[in-house]
Protein backbone atom coordinates (compact mmCIF):
# COMPACT_ATOMS: atom_id res chain seq x y z
CA UNK A 1 0.00 0.00 0.00
CA UNK A 2 1.20 3.43 -0.80
CA UNK A 3 2.14 5.82 1.80
CA UNK A 4 4.24 8.84 1.13
CA UNK A 5 6.32 9.87 3.66
CA UNK A 6 6.09 13.66 2.76
CA UNK A 7 2.62 13.72 3.62
CA UNK A 8 1.05 13.84 7.59
CA UNK A 9 -2.13 11.48 7.97
CA UNK A 10 -5.14 11.33 10.16
CA UNK A 11 -7.66 8.45 11.90
CA UNK A 12 -9.94 8.96 9.01
CA UNK A 13 -7.45 7.94 6.39
CA UNK A 14 -6.79 11.48 4.99
CA UNK A 15 -3.95 12.95 4.15
CA UNK A 16 -2.45 16.68 4.40
CA UNK A 17 0.11 17.93 2.25
CA UNK A 18 2.06 21.09 3.55
CA UNK A 19 2.34 24.11 0.76
CA UNK A 20 4.04 26.78 2.57
CA UNK A 21 2.65 29.88 4.11
CA UNK A 22 0.24 27.51 6.39
CA UNK A 23 -1.90 26.05 2.99
CA UNK A 24 -1.85 22.64 2.46
CA UNK A 25 -3.90 19.98 0.66
CA UNK A 26 -6.00 17.67 2.04
CA UNK A 27 -7.80 14.20 0.57
CA UNK A 28 -8.05 10.77 1.11
CA UNK A 29 -5.54 7.72 1.15
CA UNK A 30 -5.07 5.14 -1.37
CA UNK A 31 -6.02 2.78 1.43
CA UNK A 32 -9.54 4.69 1.84
CA UNK A 33 -10.32 5.23 -1.79
CA UNK A 34 -9.70 0.91 -1.56
CA UNK A 35 -12.21 0.25 0.75
CA UNK A 36 -14.01 2.29 -0.99
CA UNK A 37 -13.92 1.30 -4.68
CA UNK A 38 -15.67 3.57 -7.69
CA UNK A 39 -16.50 6.89 -6.19
CA UNK A 40 -19.58 8.23 -7.67
CA UNK A 41 -19.41 11.41 -6.17
CA UNK A 42 -17.60 13.96 -3.65
CA UNK A 43 -19.52 17.22 -2.19
CA UNK A 44 -17.00 20.20 -0.94
CA UNK A 45 -17.67 22.92 0.38
CA UNK A 46 -17.29 26.16 -0.76
CA UNK A 47 -14.62 28.04 -0.56
CA UNK A 48 -14.05 30.51 2.53
CA UNK A 49 -15.75 28.14 4.69
CA UNK A 50 -14.25 27.55 7.67
CA UNK A 51 -14.05 24.63 10.14
CA UNK A 52 -12.99 23.00 13.10
CA UNK A 53 -10.73 20.14 13.45
CA UNK A 54 -12.83 16.67 13.36
CA UNK A 55 -15.95 18.84 11.74
CA UNK A 56 -17.23 17.27 8.90
CA UNK A 57 -16.65 19.36 5.80
CA UNK A 58 -17.65 16.66 3.05
CA UNK A 59 -18.65 13.73 1.50
CA UNK A 60 -16.75 10.84 -0.50
CA UNK A 61 -19.68 8.72 -1.97
CA UNK A 62 -19.03 5.14 -3.46
CA UNK A 63 -21.19 2.37 -5.36
CA UNK A 64 -20.65 0.77 -2.05
CA UNK A 65 -20.98 3.00 0.42
CA UNK A 66 -21.29 7.25 1.52
CA UNK A 67 -18.31 8.66 3.38
CA UNK A 68 -17.76 11.43 5.56
CA UNK A 69 -14.65 13.97 5.45
CA UNK A 70 -13.16 15.01 8.39
CA UNK A 71 -11.55 18.49 8.72
CA UNK A 72 -7.67 17.32 10.00
CA UNK A 73 -7.51 20.64 11.69
CA UNK A 74 -9.01 24.41 11.92
CA UNK A 75 -8.89 25.96 8.64
CA UNK A 76 -10.45 28.15 5.72
CA UNK A 77 -11.21 26.78 2.50
CA UNK A 78 -9.67 28.76 0.15
CA UNK A 79 -9.89 26.07 -3.13
CA UNK A 80 -11.69 22.74 -4.17
CA UNK A 81 -10.47 20.82 -6.77
CA UNK A 82 -13.45 21.29 -9.41
CA UNK A 83 -12.30 18.56 -11.36
CA UNK A 84 -13.92 15.89 -9.04
CA UNK A 85 -17.82 17.09 -10.23
CA UNK A 86 -17.49 15.46 -13.40
CA UNK A 87 -14.57 13.02 -12.76
CA UNK A 88 -14.86 11.69 -8.69
CA UNK A 89 -13.00 8.64 -10.03
CA UNK A 90 -9.63 10.96 -9.99
CA UNK A 91 -9.95 10.06 -6.43
CA UNK A 92 -9.07 6.34 -7.18
CA UNK A 93 -7.17 6.95 -10.12
CA UNK A 94 -4.73 9.19 -8.02
CA UNK A 95 -5.39 9.56 -4.50
CA UNK A 96 -2.40 11.26 -3.46
CA UNK A 97 -1.90 14.04 -6.29
CA UNK A 98 -4.78 14.48 -8.93
CA UNK A 99 -7.68 13.21 -6.23
CA UNK A 100 -6.84 16.10 -3.79
CA UNK A 101 -9.97 17.48 -2.36
CA UNK A 102 -9.39 20.95 -0.70
CA UNK A 103 -6.69 23.52 0.13
CA UNK A 104 -6.72 24.61 3.32
CA UNK A 105 -5.54 27.25 5.02
CA UNK A 106 -4.47 26.29 8.37
CA UNK A 107 -5.50 28.68 11.43
CA UNK A 108 -3.07 27.10 13.94
CA UNK A 109 -0.05 25.27 12.87
CA UNK A 110 0.26 23.82 16.07
CA UNK A 111 -2.19 21.41 15.50
CA UNK A 112 0.32 19.81 13.04
CA UNK A 113 1.85 17.89 15.59
CA UNK A 114 -1.58 15.93 16.47
CA UNK A 115 -1.00 14.29 13.15
CA UNK A 116 0.42 11.39 12.07
CA UNK A 117 4.01 10.56 9.96
CA UNK A 118 4.16 7.78 7.06
CA UNK A 119 5.05 4.79 10.27
CA UNK A 120 2.15 5.64 12.62
CA UNK A 121 -0.06 6.12 9.37
CA UNK A 122 1.04 2.66 8.20
CA UNK A 123 0.31 0.92 11.46
CA UNK A 124 -3.60 1.74 11.06
CA UNK A 125 -4.18 1.16 7.21
CA UNK A 126 -3.65 -2.26 7.90
CA UNK A 127 -5.94 -4.72 6.03
CA UNK B 1 -20.82 -16.02 14.60
CA UNK B 2 -21.88 -18.55 12.23
CA UNK B 3 -19.28 -20.10 9.49
CA UNK B 4 -20.14 -18.85 6.03
CA UNK B 5 -20.29 -20.88 3.39
CA UNK B 6 -17.54 -21.06 0.35
CA UNK B 7 -18.76 -22.10 -3.14
CA UNK B 8 -16.17 -24.30 -4.84
CA UNK B 9 -14.81 -21.30 -6.35
CA UNK B 10 -13.82 -19.99 -3.14
CA UNK B 11 -10.09 -20.13 -3.67
CA UNK B 12 -10.11 -19.46 -7.53
CA UNK B 13 -12.14 -16.36 -6.42
CA UNK B 14 -9.13 -15.81 -3.92
CA UNK B 15 -6.62 -16.19 -6.60
CA UNK B 16 -7.72 -13.71 -8.57
CA UNK B 17 -8.05 -10.64 -6.17
CA UNK B 18 -11.87 -11.23 -5.40
CA UNK B 19 -13.12 -8.45 -2.16
CA UNK B 20 -14.63 -11.13 -0.36
CA UNK B 21 -18.07 -10.27 1.69
CA UNK B 22 -20.52 -11.91 3.39
CA UNK B 23 -23.79 -12.27 1.26
CA UNK B 24 -26.82 -13.99 2.43
CA UNK B 25 -24.38 -16.38 4.42
CA UNK B 26 -21.96 -17.08 1.20
CA UNK B 27 -18.03 -15.65 1.14
CA UNK B 28 -18.63 -14.26 -1.84
CA UNK B 29 -16.60 -11.86 -4.57
CA UNK B 30 -18.19 -8.46 -4.36
CA UNK B 31 -15.54 -7.14 -6.70
CA UNK B 32 -11.98 -7.96 -8.30
CA UNK B 33 -10.69 -4.43 -9.49
CA UNK B 34 -13.84 -1.91 -9.65
CA UNK B 35 -17.39 -2.65 -10.01
CA UNK B 36 -18.07 0.38 -12.55
CA UNK B 37 -15.15 -1.46 -14.62
CA UNK B 38 -16.47 -5.22 -14.00
CA UNK B 39 -19.88 -3.75 -15.44
CA UNK B 40 -19.05 -1.87 -18.55
CA UNK B 41 -16.91 -4.72 -19.32
CA UNK B 42 -19.87 -7.15 -19.38
CA UNK B 43 -22.14 -4.26 -21.10
CA UNK B 44 -19.52 -3.72 -23.49
CA UNK B 45 -17.38 -7.29 -23.72
CA UNK B 46 -17.95 -10.33 -21.21
CA UNK B 47 -17.92 -10.53 -17.61
CA UNK B 48 -17.95 -13.88 -15.99
CA UNK B 49 -19.55 -14.38 -12.76
CA UNK B 50 -19.69 -16.99 -9.76
CA UNK B 51 -23.04 -17.66 -8.47
CA UNK B 52 -22.81 -21.04 -6.99
CA UNK B 53 -24.04 -19.78 -4.00
CA UNK B 54 -27.51 -20.06 -6.07
CA UNK B 55 -29.72 -22.91 -5.07
CA UNK B 56 -30.83 -26.00 -6.72
CA UNK B 57 -34.01 -28.34 -6.30
CA UNK B 58 -35.40 -31.25 -8.12
CA UNK B 59 -38.80 -31.90 -8.51
CA UNK B 60 -39.43 -35.48 -10.18
CA UNK B 61 -42.52 -38.30 -9.47
CA UNK B 62 -45.53 -38.36 -12.10
CA UNK B 63 -47.63 -35.68 -10.57
CA UNK B 64 -44.11 -33.08 -10.53
CA UNK B 65 -45.94 -31.21 -13.37
CA UNK B 66 -49.49 -30.72 -11.52
CA UNK B 67 -47.48 -29.90 -8.10
CA UNK B 68 -45.67 -27.16 -10.13
CA UNK B 69 -48.42 -25.48 -11.81
CA UNK B 70 -49.60 -26.20 -8.27
CA UNK B 71 -47.24 -24.49 -6.39
CA UNK B 72 -46.08 -21.52 -8.87
CA UNK B 73 -47.51 -18.97 -10.89
CA UNK B 74 -46.62 -19.50 -13.99
CA UNK B 75 -47.53 -22.32 -16.57
CA UNK B 76 -45.90 -25.20 -16.19
CA UNK B 77 -47.90 -27.91 -18.23
CA UNK B 78 -47.13 -26.20 -21.40
CA UNK B 79 -43.54 -26.12 -20.91
CA UNK B 80 -41.25 -28.60 -23.56
CA UNK B 81 -38.87 -30.32 -22.18
CA UNK B 82 -35.65 -28.49 -22.58
CA UNK B 83 -37.10 -25.56 -21.68
CA UNK B 84 -36.54 -22.54 -19.04
CA UNK B 85 -39.11 -20.43 -17.35
CA UNK B 86 -39.22 -17.55 -14.68
CA UNK B 87 -41.70 -17.83 -12.52
CA UNK B 88 -42.70 -16.88 -8.79
CA UNK B 89 -43.56 -19.01 -6.13
CA UNK B 90 -46.23 -17.05 -3.62
CA UNK B 91 -47.55 -17.60 -0.62
CA UNK B 92 -51.28 -18.15 0.20
CA UNK B 93 -51.47 -14.12 0.92
CA UNK B 94 -50.33 -13.43 -2.43
CA UNK B 95 -46.62 -12.51 -1.02
CA UNK B 96 -43.49 -14.01 -2.86
CA UNK B 97 -41.61 -17.27 -1.02
CA UNK B 98 -38.99 -16.94 -3.78
CA UNK B 99 -38.25 -16.08 -7.73
CA UNK B 100 -36.91 -19.08 -9.45
CA UNK B 101 -36.16 -20.55 -12.88
CA UNK B 102 -37.78 -23.60 -13.52
CA UNK B 103 -36.12 -26.02 -15.90
CA UNK B 104 -38.07 -29.21 -17.71
CA UNK B 105 -35.17 -31.75 -18.00
CA UNK B 106 -38.18 -34.70 -18.95
CA UNK B 107 -42.12 -35.10 -18.47
CA UNK B 108 -41.92 -35.64 -14.69
CA UNK B 109 -38.41 -34.24 -14.12
CA UNK B 110 -37.97 -30.67 -13.13
CA UNK B 111 -34.92 -28.68 -11.52
CA UNK B 112 -35.46 -25.23 -9.77
CA UNK B 113 -32.78 -22.41 -9.39
CA UNK B 114 -33.41 -20.78 -6.22
CA UNK B 115 -32.16 -17.58 -4.54
CA UNK B 116 -29.19 -18.48 -2.02
CA UNK B 117 -31.08 -16.67 0.63
CA UNK B 118 -34.12 -18.80 0.71
CA UNK B 119 -32.98 -22.27 -0.40
CA UNK B 120 -34.27 -23.63 2.99
CA UNK B 121 -37.52 -21.80 3.45
CA UNK B 122 -38.07 -23.02 -0.62
CA UNK B 123 -37.47 -26.46 0.21
CA UNK B 124 -39.39 -26.76 3.12
CA UNK B 125 -42.42 -25.20 1.46
CA UNK B 126 -42.00 -27.08 -1.66
CA UNK B 127 -42.46 -30.24 0.76
CA UNK B 128 -45.26 -28.85 2.70
CA UNK B 129 -46.75 -28.13 -0.22
CA UNK B 130 -46.33 -31.36 -1.66
CA UNK B 131 -48.27 -33.39 0.55
CA UNK B 132 -50.72 -35.23 -1.09
CA UNK B 133 -48.99 -34.81 -4.61
CA UNK B 134 -47.15 -38.33 -5.75
CA UNK B 135 -43.60 -36.25 -6.12
CA UNK B 136 -40.02 -35.88 -4.83
CA UNK B 137 -38.85 -32.78 -3.64
CA UNK B 138 -34.97 -32.77 -3.31
CA UNK B 139 -32.24 -29.82 -2.19
CA UNK B 140 -29.67 -30.63 -5.05
CA UNK B 141 -27.57 -27.18 -4.06
CA UNK B 142 -24.44 -29.21 -3.20
CA UNK B 143 -24.29 -31.07 -6.89
CA UNK B 144 -23.64 -27.86 -8.65
CA UNK B 145 -21.73 -24.63 -8.79
CA UNK B 146 -23.26 -21.94 -11.05
CA UNK B 147 -20.98 -20.18 -13.26
CA UNK B 148 -22.63 -17.18 -15.07
CA UNK B 149 -21.00 -15.90 -18.79
CA UNK B 150 -22.76 -12.52 -19.99
CA UNK B 151 -22.12 -10.49 -22.13
CA UNK B 152 -22.07 -9.40 -26.00
CA UNK B 153 -18.60 -11.78 -26.58
CA UNK B 154 -20.13 -14.62 -24.68
CA UNK B 155 -20.99 -17.10 -27.62
CA UNK B 156 -17.44 -15.66 -29.05
CA UNK B 157 -15.52 -16.74 -26.13
CA UNK B 158 -17.57 -20.20 -26.04
CA UNK B 159 -17.15 -21.11 -29.87
CA UNK B 160 -14.75 -24.15 -30.52
CA UNK B 161 -15.24 -24.84 -26.66
CA UNK B 162 -18.89 -25.35 -26.17
CA UNK B 163 -21.17 -28.56 -27.43
CA UNK B 164 -24.54 -25.90 -27.89
CA UNK B 165 -25.18 -24.66 -31.00
CA UNK B 166 -26.46 -21.07 -30.13
CA UNK B 167 -27.98 -20.67 -33.26
CA UNK B 168 -30.32 -23.67 -32.17
CA UNK B 169 -30.38 -23.12 -28.74
CA UNK B 170 -32.92 -20.06 -28.07
CA UNK B 171 -33.38 -17.89 -25.15
CA UNK B 172 -34.49 -19.82 -22.11
CA UNK B 173 -33.37 -22.88 -23.30
CA UNK B 174 -31.01 -25.75 -21.76
CA UNK B 175 -29.31 -28.15 -23.10
CA UNK B 176 -26.86 -30.97 -21.30
CA UNK B 177 -23.77 -30.70 -22.87
CA UNK B 178 -19.94 -29.65 -21.87
CA UNK B 179 -17.71 -26.85 -22.47
CA UNK B 180 -14.08 -27.54 -22.61
CA UNK B 181 -14.90 -31.37 -22.54
CA UNK B 182 -16.13 -30.78 -18.99
CA UNK B 183 -20.14 -32.15 -18.83
CA UNK B 184 -22.67 -29.17 -17.51
CA UNK B 185 -26.34 -27.76 -17.98
CA UNK B 186 -25.70 -25.09 -20.64
CA UNK B 187 -28.87 -22.41 -19.78
CA UNK B 188 -29.22 -20.01 -22.02
CA UNK B 189 -30.53 -17.60 -19.32
CA UNK B 190 -28.89 -14.79 -17.17
CA UNK B 191 -29.61 -12.10 -14.97
CA UNK B 192 -27.37 -8.85 -16.63
CA UNK B 193 -29.34 -7.85 -19.66
CA UNK B 194 -26.93 -9.16 -21.76
CA UNK B 195 -26.74 -12.48 -24.01
CA UNK B 196 -24.72 -15.64 -22.05
CA UNK B 197 -25.29 -18.38 -20.67
CA UNK B 198 -25.92 -20.27 -17.01
CA UNK B 199 -23.63 -23.12 -16.47
CA UNK B 200 -24.40 -25.19 -13.72
CA UNK B 201 -21.10 -27.88 -12.98
CA UNK B 202 -20.28 -30.34 -10.61
CA UNK B 203 -18.69 -28.83 -7.65
CA UNK B 204 -15.63 -30.82 -8.63
CA UNK B 205 -15.09 -29.35 -12.18
CA UNK B 206 -16.04 -25.46 -11.09
CA UNK B 207 -12.54 -24.55 -11.11
CA UNK B 208 -11.18 -26.13 -14.29
CA UNK B 209 -14.27 -24.93 -16.20
CA UNK B 210 -13.53 -21.16 -14.77
CA UNK B 211 -10.01 -21.14 -15.56
CA UNK B 212 -10.80 -22.54 -18.93
CA UNK B 213 -13.59 -19.72 -19.61
CA UNK B 214 -10.75 -17.30 -18.75
CA UNK B 215 -8.19 -18.43 -20.97
CA UNK B 216 -11.00 -18.90 -23.60
CA UNK B 217 -11.84 -15.24 -23.08
CA UNK B 218 -8.75 -12.95 -22.44
CA UNK B 219 -8.28 -12.20 -26.28
CA UNK B 220 -11.82 -10.78 -26.06
CA UNK B 221 -11.71 -8.71 -22.83
CA UNK B 222 -13.68 -11.43 -20.49
CA UNK B 223 -13.48 -10.17 -17.28
CA UNK B 224 -14.35 -11.59 -13.33
CA UNK B 225 -17.37 -10.20 -12.15
CA UNK B 226 -18.18 -9.98 -9.11
CA UNK B 227 -21.83 -9.44 -7.32
CA UNK B 228 -21.24 -5.26 -6.92
CA UNK B 229 -21.64 -5.32 -10.87
CA UNK B 230 -24.13 -8.14 -10.35
CA UNK B 231 -26.44 -6.10 -8.66
CA UNK B 232 -25.97 -2.76 -10.99
CA UNK B 233 -26.25 -4.83 -14.25
CA UNK B 234 -29.41 -6.14 -13.20
CA UNK B 235 -31.23 -2.72 -11.66
CA UNK B 236 -30.27 -1.42 -15.48
CA UNK B 237 -31.89 -4.17 -16.81
CA UNK B 238 -35.07 -3.42 -14.23
CA UNK B 239 -34.65 -6.87 -13.04
CA UNK B 240 -36.54 -7.51 -9.91
CA UNK B 241 -34.20 -8.85 -6.46
CA UNK B 242 -35.44 -11.02 -4.04
CA UNK B 243 -36.18 -9.13 -0.79
CA UNK B 244 -36.45 -5.84 -3.01
CA UNK B 245 -38.97 -5.44 -5.22
CA UNK B 246 -39.91 -8.85 -4.47
CA UNK B 247 -40.69 -10.19 -0.64
CA UNK B 248 -42.86 -12.23 1.36
CA UNK B 249 -44.48 -8.66 1.95
CA UNK B 250 -44.54 -7.28 -2.06
CA UNK B 251 -46.62 -9.27 -4.43
CA UNK B 252 -46.27 -9.31 -7.95
CA UNK B 253 -49.31 -7.14 -8.71
CA UNK B 254 -47.56 -4.28 -6.82
CA UNK B 255 -43.84 -5.21 -8.58
CA UNK B 256 -45.57 -5.44 -11.76
CA UNK B 257 -44.76 -9.21 -12.54
CA UNK B 258 -47.81 -10.30 -13.58
CA UNK B 259 -46.77 -11.35 -16.53
CA UNK B 260 -44.90 -14.04 -14.72
CA UNK B 261 -48.55 -15.14 -12.98
CA UNK B 262 -50.69 -17.18 -15.25
CA UNK B 263 -54.27 -16.43 -13.87
CA UNK B 264 -56.37 -18.25 -15.92
CA UNK B 265 -54.78 -21.82 -15.13
CA UNK B 266 -57.15 -24.37 -15.54
CA UNK B 267 -55.30 -25.54 -12.09
CA UNK B 268 -55.95 -23.40 -9.00
CA UNK B 269 -52.37 -22.20 -7.78
CA UNK B 270 -51.27 -21.38 -4.48
CA UNK B 271 -51.81 -17.53 -3.76
CA UNK B 272 -54.06 -17.12 -7.04
CA UNK B 273 -57.19 -15.76 -5.28
CA UNK B 274 -55.36 -13.18 -2.85
CA UNK B 275 -53.62 -12.30 -6.19
CA UNK B 276 -57.16 -11.51 -8.63
CA UNK B 277 -58.51 -9.97 -5.30
CA UNK B 278 -55.44 -7.79 -5.27
CA UNK B 279 -55.72 -6.90 -9.36
CA UNK B 280 -59.44 -6.20 -8.93
CA UNK B 281 -59.09 -3.81 -6.36
CA UNK B 282 -56.08 -2.33 -7.40
CA UNK B 283 -52.54 -2.66 -5.27
CA UNK B 284 -51.83 -0.73 -2.13
CA UNK B 285 -48.34 -0.30 -2.51
CA UNK B 286 -46.28 -0.02 -6.04
CA UNK B 287 -42.57 -0.58 -6.89
CA UNK B 288 -41.91 2.50 -8.57
CA UNK B 289 -37.86 2.38 -10.58
CA UNK B 290 -36.19 5.86 -10.77
CA UNK B 291 -33.66 8.01 -12.27
CA UNK B 292 -32.26 10.74 -10.09
CA UNK B 293 -30.39 13.01 -13.03
CA UNK B 294 -26.82 12.90 -10.32
CA UNK B 295 -24.73 10.59 -9.19
CA UNK B 296 -25.99 10.12 -5.89
CA UNK B 297 -26.83 6.76 -4.71
CA UNK B 298 -29.97 6.63 -3.23
CA UNK B 299 -29.60 3.82 -0.56
CA UNK B 300 -32.08 0.85 0.16
CA UNK B 301 -34.07 1.80 3.00
CA UNK B 302 -34.05 5.70 2.71
CA UNK B 303 -37.45 6.73 3.47
CA UNK B 304 -39.51 8.25 0.36
CA UNK B 305 -41.67 11.47 0.31
CA UNK B 306 -44.26 13.29 -1.28
CA UNK B 307 -45.85 16.36 -0.48
CA UNK B 308 -44.12 16.25 2.86
CA UNK B 309 -45.62 12.81 4.05
CA UNK B 310 -43.35 9.66 4.02
CA UNK B 311 -44.75 7.38 1.68
CA UNK B 312 -42.43 4.42 1.44
CA UNK B 313 -39.22 3.56 1.09
CA UNK B 314 -36.35 3.10 -1.42
CA UNK B 315 -35.64 -0.73 -1.88
CA UNK B 316 -32.99 -0.62 -4.73
CA UNK B 317 -30.42 1.92 -5.37
CA UNK B 318 -26.91 2.24 -7.50
CA UNK B 319 -24.91 3.75 -10.05
CA UNK B 320 -26.04 3.06 -13.43
CA UNK B 321 -22.51 3.60 -15.74
CA UNK B 322 -24.50 3.29 -18.75
CA UNK B 323 -26.53 6.30 -17.75
CA UNK B 324 -23.63 7.61 -15.92
CA UNK B 325 -26.58 8.20 -12.84
CA UNK B 326 -28.00 6.91 -9.69
CA UNK B 327 -30.74 4.91 -9.92
CA UNK B 328 -32.99 2.91 -8.27
CA UNK B 329 -36.26 1.87 -6.59
CA UNK B 330 -39.09 2.39 -4.34
CA UNK B 331 -42.26 0.85 -2.53
CA UNK B 332 -44.82 3.55 -2.15
CA UNK B 333 -48.08 3.52 -1.07
CA UNK B 334 -49.81 3.57 -4.53
CA UNK B 335 -51.85 6.34 -3.92
CA UNK B 336 -48.39 8.24 -3.76
CA UNK B 337 -46.75 6.31 -7.03
CA UNK B 338 -48.40 9.66 -9.24
CA UNK B 339 -46.99 12.38 -7.19
CA UNK B 340 -43.52 14.13 -7.12
CA UNK B 341 -41.24 11.66 -5.34
CA UNK B 342 -37.71 12.96 -3.20
CA UNK B 343 -35.63 11.80 -0.60
CA UNK B 344 -33.55 13.99 2.17
CA UNK B 345 -30.04 13.30 0.69
CA UNK B 346 -27.76 14.49 3.86
CA UNK B 347 -30.21 17.25 4.88
CA UNK B 348 -31.40 18.69 0.95
CA UNK B 349 -34.11 17.16 -0.75
CA UNK B 350 -33.51 15.49 -3.82
CA UNK B 351 -36.24 14.76 -6.60
CA UNK B 352 -36.65 11.11 -7.99
CA UNK B 353 -37.96 10.80 -11.35
CA UNK B 354 -39.86 7.71 -12.13
CA UNK B 355 -38.94 5.52 -15.02
CA UNK B 356 -40.25 2.37 -16.87
CA UNK B 357 -37.82 -0.34 -16.62
CA UNK B 358 -35.57 -1.17 -18.37
CA UNK B 359 -33.39 1.84 -18.13
CA UNK B 360 -31.27 1.05 -20.74
CA UNK B 361 -32.18 -1.37 -24.42
CA UNK B 362 -30.86 -5.11 -23.62
CA UNK B 363 -31.56 -7.44 -26.07
CA UNK B 364 -30.38 -10.68 -23.82
CA UNK B 365 -32.20 -13.34 -26.75
CA UNK B 366 -29.98 -12.07 -29.18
Amino acid sequence: MNIPDSLKYTKDHEWLKLLGNDEALVGITEYAQNSLGDITFVEVPEVEDTFSEGETFGVVESVKAASDLFMPLDGEIVEVNEALEDSPELVNQSAFEEGWLVKIKITDPSQLDALMDAAAYAEIAKD
Amino acid sequence: MSQLSRTPLFDFNVAHGGRMVDFAGWEMPVQFKSIVDEHKATRSAAGLFDVSHMGEATVTGPQATEFLDFVLTNGIASMKAGRVVYSLMCYEHGGVVDDLLVYRKADSEYMLCLNASNVEKDVAWLQAKAEGFDVDVCDVSESYALLALQGPKAFDILEGICSADFSELGYYYFAEGTVADIPCIISRTGYTGERGVELFVAPEHAAELADALVAAGDADGLVLAGLGARDSLRLEAGYSLYGHEISDEVSPVQAKLMWTVKLDKEVPFVGQQALLDEKAAGPAKRIVFFKTGTRRIVRAETAVLANGEVVGTVVSGTFSPALNEAIGSVLVDAAAATEELSIDMRGKPMKLYPTKPPFIKTNPQS
